[in-house]
């Protein structure tokens, strides 16, 4: 074990990490570069140099603010590589490279930062895809949340292949990649004044190889969505809004793992608004729903997935659901966040 | 999950169904008040009135405590937090209501205020003990449900010696409210509201048991069924309603016997009662002055009493204008009958706290039952 | 309003707490408003405090009447169309 690995362990981020010299060179090769090691990277330059391969490129960029930083499940950082390998995905493009900037807040422990570093370089391992190029600031104390992270994806679309939001169209079959809730839970788990255990972890995870093998089977899938933020019900919301359709959704056919379930009626929340880090939403013609279903359920991260309702014609955008009681209601599109309520 | 998904089967649903529909009489219609905002939140979350005859139809009442909290009071609790600097501890459900001139408690947050969501007094014991130089204040809200532990949570701090700790009292009492939108109507609604029947709060009843309705029921003559609050509770009641108008009855039913006993919880009453004591009269919003409805902190407790730790200034709050809430807390109008809503009142820009309250009437019907009327829905939709 | 769950208590700690479980989540709760708990008993949560026992007999019984208000009417329905 060297000694720059003990510094580590013990030390925090100051200001000089930030300053441009010496302890920020070291700590850009020491901790980021050490755990992040690729044939891009590696070349040392500000910039990264690469190929593509050709075809329509996309790009996609997320800010990462999350509190807490560690969760059951997962971390800011492999929640950011995630997310960004997702956002590419879901325009049916197959993820290249990415890339990832810090904001450091002064005093935010080195061993944490280092634990996020390995986290992100696990998830990108894991994706095969590399993080190529990187910036580091810091901030003075009280100025960050400890760290944010910035993290931004390329990725190039398969001849034929077109996913956008306008080819949603009455008639088409709204299917789901799992079980929804699970990521909030584990969140609002470890919130301060909200504390309680379970088992519950992020469902946080890279959905890009479950995308490829659905765009092999069926290129003509319309819509690829994931319900992060706002949960399955304000994507579908946000769907139905910008292509002017409705849906009607079975709740009785939407899977919620029961803990999720318990940890929701404790707190007073709608399982259909909380966030998910790890699942899809698809809109595709009614009759290619069974051969996708049975493609995604053969994929580690579609093992659950359901048909949950169906697209109509609605002018007004509203989503409603029969209810597992049997009666109906709208989904509708909440103003703010879902706080957990008393009454 | 046990005692929570029998009471929502689909299968049990249609058998109770079907109940209604054959005893309800076809010549009447048959209006039923579901105090508890809990029970709005039910209904129509699982889409009960879809499961109901034409003619049986509920109406939202009143038993929100967010929804009739006064503006002034909740002014007053935004100024504790601004003004004197104090850790101010809410329930989530206090958090976006707007006061006046749209001053929320989130809004005072983002303006710097030190504003705490806690979903318990234990949690704001916590943040009183952690913070030894700083006032910490708990805004209490809530029916006779919320208010036990509120009495705890004074006793607790006495017990340790806490001397930075203080209780923002809005408790208020259920029994005055049901009888004060029935004995005394408001002479504009005279030929408006209509309730045949009361689906009594389940919780609130948990506490203080069956027996304060009895003399209620009596006098104003009125059905009243404790009501779970699942929804086949809700909908069992409504057929123990429908019989006991059918039959020219006005009795207190207990429906919701594996939590309500007629004596309620005798220590949960007993610890409130040394702790509080009624106030001559409240300002609900919507009933205007309720006598004998609220509870503030009995003078032995006044170290705990953040009316009188902190001064307040007096203030002129004022509604929204053409605001209909009032009217909708009484059963009056419907969400619908408001100018406002949909077009100036959403979910994001709310006017009144019915809009706010996530089981406010307005907020309901927004969420699950705008659709119901299309016409509207097209103009809320625009 | 007044939002209460059903859980069951599984483990009794000092000074009025227990912790509750619902489909394997667990939560720390006060029992100080009730005169006495075991471990097993079924309570109902609000704001983090116990407020009353659920009594599994009456739990049963109002199933049983919900699935029997059924019943009666699809017996007399049978009885109308056997006599039609």
């Amino acid at each position: 074990m060297n000694r720059m690995n003990d510094t580590f362990r013990t030390g925090a981020v100051d200001m000089s990490h930030g300053g441009g010299g010496r302890a920020m060179a070291e700590l850009i090769r020491d901790l980021f570069h050490r755990h992040l090691a690729n044939p891009v990277l590696d070349q040392g330059h500000d910039a990264a140099l690469f190929e593509v391969p050709a075809g329509r490129l996309v790009m996609s960029t997320d800010g990462h603010v999350i509190s807490p930083l560690f969760f059951p499940g997962g971390d800011i950082g492999s929640l950011a590589v995630h997310g960004t390998l997702n956002d590419v995905a879901m325009a049916g493009a197959r993820p290249l490279y990415m890339t990832a900037g810090f904001i450091l807040e002064e005093g935010f422990p080195l061993a944490d930062l280092e634990r996020i570093v390995i986290s992100m370089a696990k998830a990108a391992e894991d994706a095969g895809v590399p993080i190529v190029t990187g910036d580091t600031k810091v901030v003075e104390r009280g100025k960050g949340d400890g760290v944010f992270i910035t993290t931004t994806g390329l990725g190039v679309v398969p001849e034929g292949v077109r996913i956008a939001v306008d080819k949603a169209r009455s008639g088409q079959a709204i299917l789901l990649s799992g079980s929804v809730g699970d990521h909030g839970v584990a969140i609002l788990s470890k919130r301060e004044n909200l504390e309680f255990e379970t088992e519950i972890r992020s469902d946080s995870a890279a959905l890009h190889t479950l995308v490829a093998a659905m765009v092999d089977a069926v290129p003509g899938i319309s819509v690829l969505r994931d319900p992060t933020r706002g949960g399955l019900a304000s994507t579908l919301n946000e769907i139905a809004r910008s292509a002017r359709v409705g849906m009607e959704l079975e709740e009785a056919d939407i899977p919620v793992k029961p803990d999720v379930a318990a940890a929701c009626e404790l707190l007073g929340l709608d399982p259909l608004y909380v966030a998910n880090e790890g699942k899809l939403i698809c809109l595709c013609e009614a009759a290619d729903a069974e051969r996708l279903l049975a493609v995604m359920r053969s994929h580690p991260r579609g093992e659950e997935a359901a048909l949950i309702g169906r697209v109509v014609e609605d002018e007004n955008g509203m989503v409603r659901m029969r209810t597992g009681f049997g009666g109906q209601r709208v989904v509708d599109w909440l103003a703010g966040e879902q706080l957990p309520r008393i009454c | 999950m046990k005692y929570i998904d029998e009471f929502r089967d689909p299968g049990l649903a249609r058998k109770l169904a079907e109940s209604i529909a054959a005893e309800a009489a076809p010549d009447r219609h048959y209006y039923l008040m579901e105090f508890c905002g809990g029970h709005t939140h039910a209904i129509f979350r699982y889409g009960v009135q879809d499961l109901m005859p034409e003619n049986v139809s509920f109406v939202h009442g009143p038993g929100c405590p967010v929804c009739v909290l006064p503006v002034r009071r909740l002014d007053d609790a935004v100024e504790l937090a601004e003004r004197h600097g104090v850790i101010l501890c809410t329930y989530g459900d206090m958090m976006r209501v707007p006061g006046t001139k749209q001053r929320s408690l989130i809004r005072a947050k983002a303006d710097g205020a030190d504003v705490r969501m806690v979903y318990s007094t234990v949690d704001a014991l916590k943040v009183a003990r952690e913070n030894p130089e700083r006032e910490v204040v708990f805004f209490a809200i809530g029916f006779e449900t919320t208010t036990p532990p509120t009495a705890v949570a004074i006793l607790q701090a006495e017990a340790e010696g806490l001397t930075n700790f203080s209780v923002f009292c809005n408790h208020v009492l259920t029994p005055a409210a049901i009888g004060h939108v029935l004995g005394s109507p408001d002479p504009r609604d005279l030929e408006k509201v209509r309730i045949d029947g009361f689906l009594g709060p389940s919780h609130v009843s948990a506490v203080i048991g069956s027996k304060p309705y009895e003399a209620g029921a009596e006098l104003y003559r009125k059905p009243v069924v404790i009501a779970g609050f699942e929804p086949l509770d809700v909908m069992q009641s409504v057929l123990m309603l429908i019989r006991q108008i059918n039959e020219g009855r006005y009795e207190v039913e207990n429906q919701y016997t594996r939590v309500v006993t007629r004596e309620g919880n005798r220590k949960a009453q007993a610890l409130v009662d040394k702790v509080m004591e009624r106030r001559d009269a409240f300002e609900w919003r919507g009933l205007g002055t309720v006598p004998d409805s609220a509870l503030k902190i009995r003078d032995c407790y006044a170290a705990f009493d953040a009316e009188k730790r902190f001064e307040v200034s007096e203030k002129a709050s004022r509604e929204v204008k053409s605001c209909e809430c009032p009217a909708i807390l009484r059963g009056a109008k419907k969400p619908t009958d408001c100018k406002l809503f949909g077009t100036v009142c959403t979910p994001e820009n709310p006017m009144g706290s019915c809009m706010v309250s996530s089981e406010g009437a307005c907020a309901a019907y927004w969420s699950y039952g705008r659709f119901r009327e299309p016409d509207k829905s097209k103009e809320a939709a625009a | 309003m007044c939002l209460a769950i059903p859980a069951r208590v599984i483990e009794l700690e000092d000074e009025d707490i227990a912790v509750v479980a619902i489909e394997g989540v667990k939560k720390k709760i006060s029992t100080a408003l009730l005169e006495e708990v075991a471990v097993g008993d079924y309570v109902l949560i609000h704001v983090g405090y116990a407020l009353h026992k659920l009594s599994p007999e009456e739990a049963a019984r109002t199933l049983e009447l919900m699935a029997e208000a059924g019943v009666l009417h699809e017996e007399l329905a049978e009885l109308r169309e056997g006599a039609a």
